[in-house]
């Protein structure tokens, strides 16, 4: 596993899922070798069908601001269950309020506490697999078991648990949401710490005098970084879906906040009298779902050769 | 054989006394106190809250109270729903039916049609076929059911009046729920089953069967869809743990009975009592039947025996 090639694609790709490692010993004169990943990553179909979707999704959610035609929050009883028309794109909802301004808005809910929600996963699952597959003995093993039990229950209903425990609301949402990832993280890093650990090279670092931290920053983190990016995009969409859901259930954001899931809410009570609160809301997140999947499905490709086709 | 057995066994029990300990701690983690949280308005009863609070026994050891909670649960007493006005078990008892009934519905579609787009993608590998299918899996994997539910009502039921909207208690009524609660995982099935097949076809022993000169009819539907099928088993176990916790979003969008509902107005309604039976029981049957799935490969597959 090259560590250059890894970060060239996703530079390119996943900017705003995880932030840009520093290059490994990177100089002017390795360059070529990103080059060639870079431009292999281009080639790849529906790796680039994925970032296209996604981008355009995001973009719009970004300029929120300055493309919503309403205040997504003001309620007009004038205007109820309005069908989309020019001047509300999407339809009014219950309270009037306009439906494309809340759905815009409300994909910066959604996706940022999605993103918030593998990025607590990532940092805490390495974290603990580093220091299971590291230091071993008790605490590896208490670790482990701890990984064993939450895995025990299927995810979306350990999410709920969580969620019952803290109450209903956006940051409960996603650490509940959070804690399910962390046991997916700490197995994949815990299993290839112990792997790198022995590897001869590492062997000799440590014979060196390197220390305990000095071989983890320089040598585990590193080898195993492709792993995390290709877990955490394949998570990415998950999280969204059910942080979404929970939303949705009502444990989530709650209103009048505009989130996907909280919308869906909304426009599941009123089916019966407009298509329109509910259809378009959640064409949003099931395109940035599809579009994350497909960034996944990609890096996963071009990450892991050995997996490939 | 029989150590596999045993270590297996053992490895349920461990996990299940697990999963209750952390069910049971549940309540204890309650922000604030538990017992005014889920008498909630009826807090203000002193006789009420004095019940609960013995019940709970929240001023005896955690040890003394988890010991007393696992007896009532192994004898099916989970306490008492103060939201429901009915004990715990009353309401999951009528409860559990439609849920059962819908997941085993979703879980033979899922694995019906699953298997048949991975394998057909699989052994037509790089072909439109293939393509198609696998654009689709990715599709069906990345719908939230909560819209797709809501999209298959106002479509087959409000502008094709196709299906009832509400209700339906025949086979008509399971149909949407069922689509809606599946689609997830066949995409998801489809996918791993077509990468299965994918790995056993470069298999040593495949290439054996070619050079020996069997036809690409048996070596295909012979050595490789059969070998590539057996770790699909264990996918098909974990599926159905989804599968029972989907419940949750599709009867709320349905409107149907069931104890995914249950648990989600129990949550809202701060009924934690009945929160950790329905989470239990789940967690129960999702670890059984994985050490089932688990069992079974030793008769399926010999090499496992072996071991």
């Amino acid at each position: 596993m090259s560590a250059l090639e890894p970060m060239a694609a996703q530079q390119v790709t996943a900017p705003t899922a995880v932030p840009a490692a520093p290059l490994q010993g990177g100089s002017a004169g390795r360059v070529s070798p990103r080059r060639a990943a870079l431009r292999h990553a281009l080639r790849h179909r529906s790796l680039m069908i994925g970032v296209g979707i996604v981008g355009v999704v995001v973009l719009l959610v970004l300029l929120a601001p300055l493309l919503a035609t309403h205040d997504p929050n003001a309620q007009d009883p004038a205007t109820t269950f309005l069908p989309p028309s020019g001047e509300h794109l999407f339809g009014t909802d219950s309270f009037g309020r306009d439906l494309f301004s809340r759905t815009l808005y409300g994909g910066r809910y959604t996706i940022g506490a999605s993103l918030a929600i593998v990025a607590l996963g990532a940092f805490f699952g390495t974290l603990f697999g580093v220091v299971a597959g590291y230091v071993g003995g008790a605490v590896g093993f208490v670790i482990m078991r701890m990984v064993d039990l939450l895995l025990a229950f299927p995810g979306i209903l350990l999410a709920l648990g969580v969620a019952a425990i803290m109450g209903p609301g956006l940051g409960n949402g996603v650490i509940a949401v959070a804690i399910v990832l962390v046991p997916a993280y700490v197995r994949v890093v815990e299993g290839a710490t112990i792997q790198i650990r022995r590897l001869p090279y590492v062997e000799a670092a440590v014979n060196l005098g390197a220390g305990p931290l000095q071989i983890i920053w320089r040598h585990i983190l590193p080898n195993v970084r492709s792993s995390i990016v290709v877990l955490t995009t394949s998570w990415l969409g998950i999280a969204a879906l059910w942080i979404a859901a929970l939303g949705f259930l009502g444990l989530g954001v709650q209103p009048p906040t505009p989130e996907w899931g909280s919308i869906l809410n909304d426009g599941q009570r009123y089916i019966l009298i407009g298509w329109w609160l509910t259809i378009l809301p959640g064409l949003f997140l099931s395109l940035f779902v599809v579009g994350v999947n497909l960034i996944g499905d990609g890096l996963r490709d071009e990450l892991d050769p050995a997996l490939a086709r | 054989m029989t150590r596999y057995l045993l270590r297996r066994l053992g490895g349920l029990v461990a996990l299940l006394i697990g999963i209750s300990v952390l069910v049971f701690l549940m309540i204890r983690l309650i922000p604030g106190d538990p017992v005014t949280t889920i008498l909630g308005q009826s807090a203000s009863d002193p006789a009420l809250v004095e019940r609960l609070r013995t019940q709970l026994g929240l001023d005896r050891p955690l040890l003394a109270q988890y010991l007393s909670w696992l007896q009532g649960v192994v004898v099916g007493d989970f306490g008492y729903s103060y939201s429901q006005q009915r004990p715990v078990t009353q309401l999951i008892a009528a409860n559990i039916g439609p849920t059962l009934g819908l997941t085993v519905a979703a879980l033979v579609v899922t694995v019906g049609i699953g298997l048949l787009l991975g394998v057909l993608a699989g052994v037509r590998r790089g072909t439109p076929l293939d393509t198609g299918i696998m654009g689709a899996a990715l599709t069906f994997m990345s719908l939230p059911s909560f819209w797709l539910g809501s999209m298959l009502l106002v479509l087959l039921a409000v502008k094709l009046p196709l299906f009832d909207v509400v209700g339906g208690s025949g086979l008509s009524g399971l149909v949407l729920p069922t689509v809606t609660l599946a689609l997830g995982g066949v995409g998801f099935l489809a996918r791993f089953v077509r990468s299965s097949v994918a790995d056993t076809a470069r298999q040593k022993y495949v290439t054996t069967a070619r050079a020996k000169g069997l036809s690409n009819r048996s070596v295909v539907w012979g050595q490789v869809v059969r070998n590539a099928l057996l770790p699909v088993l264990t996918i098909v176990g974990l599926q159905l743990g989804n599968l029972l916790s989907g419940t949750v979003i599709v009867e709320t969008v349905f409107s149907r009975p069931g104890i995914g509902r249950l648990l989600v107005d129990s949550i809202l309604q701060k009924d934690y009592l009945t929160v950790q039976a329905v989470v239990l029981l789940i967690a129960a049957i999702y670890a059984v039947v994985n050490t089932v799935v688990d069992l079974l490969y030793p008769v399926l597959d010999p090499r496992v025996a072996a071991r």
